[in-house]
């Protein structure tokens, strides 16, 4: 169809391509970066990366899907306890526990979604709570990975890990610190390949589906958009990512407990600040929007709960006064973009669409 | 026998839970609005209460007297210069708006009276009990019930016996058409949010007397209101208490079986009637 057309629809511009460039090269400084750094600019690296990896899948939920969830802890904690239930009562090594990590809070999410999907809006997400509270009440009822107080990976599992042997011997560093490596590359790897797939989804039919619904539910539906499958995707796809990260970020801290690992504050209020702040809805918007974070949290970490308040006064001011977030303010002046995912018609007479009066007096 | 102890005990628990979870009612009726930082604003109206009561001595049902008009003036600026201008058909910025607002209450109280926990002094009230055909009723649970009851009929009356509450239901059906008639919503969601605020300084009442609190229970309330609020069906203020009893029964009767199991079993029943009747027991709004 495109190829006997003069038009052609296009989401590439060239901003996406020198970003593109720019952040291949930022993957690959990434992924040579312990060999320089030290161990505290990679567990920092670490927690930057996991926090935008979920602000990436709290933003495919709410800033695509409109589902604003507020129960994003339980998919974290069930990841996190998959790995360590498998670690301590199967034995079987952390670093390939994780996918179950993912399979658990995929698992979770299907009779989540079950209830919560019963409700809309702001009752939707007080439900996610709810399941969360649930999930995390089970738990502490779990003995054999703790009960309510908690436990921590046996150091015969992390001693061993897959790959740590080889990087203490590359990078002559103790078994600690090879852990940390190891965990920070596996953040690296999933923080491009949430980006990565994140924009190839939005640039797919389903992600303009998607997109469609969010703008205008009815209207998508009379196109022929099942909105209610979106949803169900976009829910189950955002678990997954989630109980993944959440098993990661438990493999480097090698100590669990269900009042931890289902925190609302560090795993949801966090993450909606980190997304609203830096701008829903976008892809580029969570990763303003950590720096951010980061910089707040650099700037006050001697003074305990006001870090909370400040970020929480910011969030309700954005919210506010610049909806669409610090990346929003930046894109609406000078229209650049960094991960395109808009359909623009290009091609005939559309080929010069910025000076369309040079062409006839031309 | 036991059983029957257990279950009224619930009963009157549920008194508890309905008057956390009425305001949420009102306004989510008037203006289809949760606010996520309810069960913090019921927190921060509790440390207003203490501040009173321990400053000047005052009994803490004065306090509540006193507190109340502050409480609505609170809530109707609240609405008009904060929660009006993202109220709209975007649930995304009153949700996170509200959650902001929830973090940094919670940090505020945090700051200013420290994690401890903290109860107001009830005087002989709170160990007084009375005795009903071999039943022993505290005669807190039962004030908190009885006043849970009389918040709920009072408004039931402002809803729909006065021409407040004609155009709290106007504006609730179709806010546009109901500003063709002469009623301005902005207003009208400012008074209910007001409304709401007195009555989250009556439930604060009832928290610091009963329990001891601290800044950071106020998610858990929030909570329990919003499924008291679901299981009744949206828009129904009795439904509300029926709702509330059916939660605080639920864990009653959970912690009876095993302490570990109260808050757990709260929820399941939440999700049970969630799963049964997805729009509550006695739904009147559509939403």
């Amino acid at each position: 169809m495109a190829h006997s057309s003069p038009y052609a629809s296009l989401t590439r511009t060239r901003a996406s391509r020198v970003a593109g460039l720019v952040a291949l090269g930022l993957a690959v400084l990434l992924l040579v970066l312990p060999a320089f750094a030290s161990r505290g600019l990679i567990q920092d690296l670490f927690f930057i990366l996991t926090m935008l990896t979920l602000a990436q899948f709290w933003n495919l939920l709410a800033g695509y899907g409109g589902l604003v969830s507020i129960g994003q802890q339980a998919f974290v904690g069930i990841g996190a306890y998959a790995l360590f239930g498998t670690v301590i009562l199967a034995g079987i090594d952390p670093v390939p526990a994780l996918l179950l990590s993912g399979l658990a809070a995929l698992l979770l999410a299907i009779p989540t979604a079950y209830f919560a999907f019963r409700l809309q809006g702001a009752y939707f997400a007080i439900s996610t709570w709810v399941i969360a509270e649930v999930v995390r009440l089970s738990v502490a009822q779990w003995k054999s990975v703790g009960g309510g107080t908690g436990t921590s990976l046996p150091r015969s599992a992390t001693g061993s890990m897959w790959f740590t042997q080889a990087i203490e011997t590359l990078f002559d560093v103790r078994s600690a610190a090879a852990r940390d490596i190891l965990a920070y590359w596996l953040a690296v790897l999933l923080a491009v390949a949430t980006i990565g797939g994140l924009y190839w989804l939005l640039r797919t039919r389903r992600g303009l589906a998607l997109a469609a619904v969010r703008d205008t539910m009815d209207a998508a539906r009379s196109v022929g958009v099942d909105a209610g499958r979106m949803k169900w995707l976009v829910f189950l796809v955002s678990a997954f990512g989630t109980g993944l990260t959440g098993g990661l970020i438990y493999l480097q801290k090698a100590r669990i407990s269900p009042d931890a690992a289902f925190s609302v504050t560090d795993w949801t209020a966090y993450v909606i600040f980190i997304v609203v702040i830096g701008g829903i809805g976008t892809i580029e918007g969570p990763i303003i929007g950590i720096i951010v974070f980061y910089a707040l949290q650099t700037l006050l970490a001697d003074y305990g709960s006001w870090y909370l308040m400040v970020l929480g006064l910011i969030g309700i001011a954005v919210m506010l006064f610049a909806p669409r977030g610090l990346w929003g303010l930046f894109s609406d002046r000078t229209g650049i973009e960094l991960f395109p995912v808009r359909r623009r018609l290009t091609g005939g007479l559309l080929s010069h669409p910025h000076h369309p009066e040079s062409k006839d007096h031309g | 026998m036991i059983w029957f102890d257990t279950i009224l005990q619930g009963v009157l628990l549920g008194g508890l839970y309905a008057l956390f979870a009425a305001g949420l009612s009102l306004v989510f009726g008037v203006m289809r609005l949760v606010n996520l930082a309810h069960g913090d604003f019921i927190v921060a109206a509790a440390y207003l209460i203490l501040l009173m009561v321990t400053m000047t001595g005052m009994s803490p049902f004065l306090a509540v007297l006193i507190a109340a008009p502050a409480m609505f003036a609170f809530g109707w600026a609240l609405q008009t210069f904060m929660l009006n201008r993202v109220i709209g058909d975007d649930v995304l910025p009153p949700l996170l708006v509200t959650f902001g607002l929830s973090v940094v209450l919670q940090n505020v109280l945090l700051e200013s009276f420290s994690a401890d926990s903290q109860r107001l002094p009830s005087g002989p009230i709170s160990t007084a009990s009375l005795n009903l055909g071999g039943i022993n009723l505290g005669v807190m649970p039962l004030l908190t019930f009885g006043s849970a009851v009389v918040v709920i009929i009072a408004l039931n009356q402002i809803f729909y016996r006065t021409a407040l509450g004609r155009a709290f239901r106007a504006t609730s059906d179709d806010p546009s058409t109901a500003s063709l008639m002469g009623i301005r919503p902005a207003g009208i969601f400012a008074i209910a949010t007001g409304i709401a605020f007195v009555i989250v300084t009556i439930a604060a009442l009832y928290l610091g007397m009963r329990s001891s609190f601290d800044p950071n229970i106020g998610p858990a309330r929030l909570i329990y209101a919003f499924e008291a609020v679901i299981i009744g069906g949206l828009g129904s203020f009795w439904g509300t208490l029926a709702g509330g009893v059916i939660i605080g029964v639920a864990q009653t009767l959970g912690s009876a079986v095993n302490p570990e199991w109260q808050i757990l079993a709260g929820h399941v029943a939440f999700l049970l009637v969630l799963l049964v009747r997805p729009r509550g027991l006695f739904p009147r709004a559509v939403d």
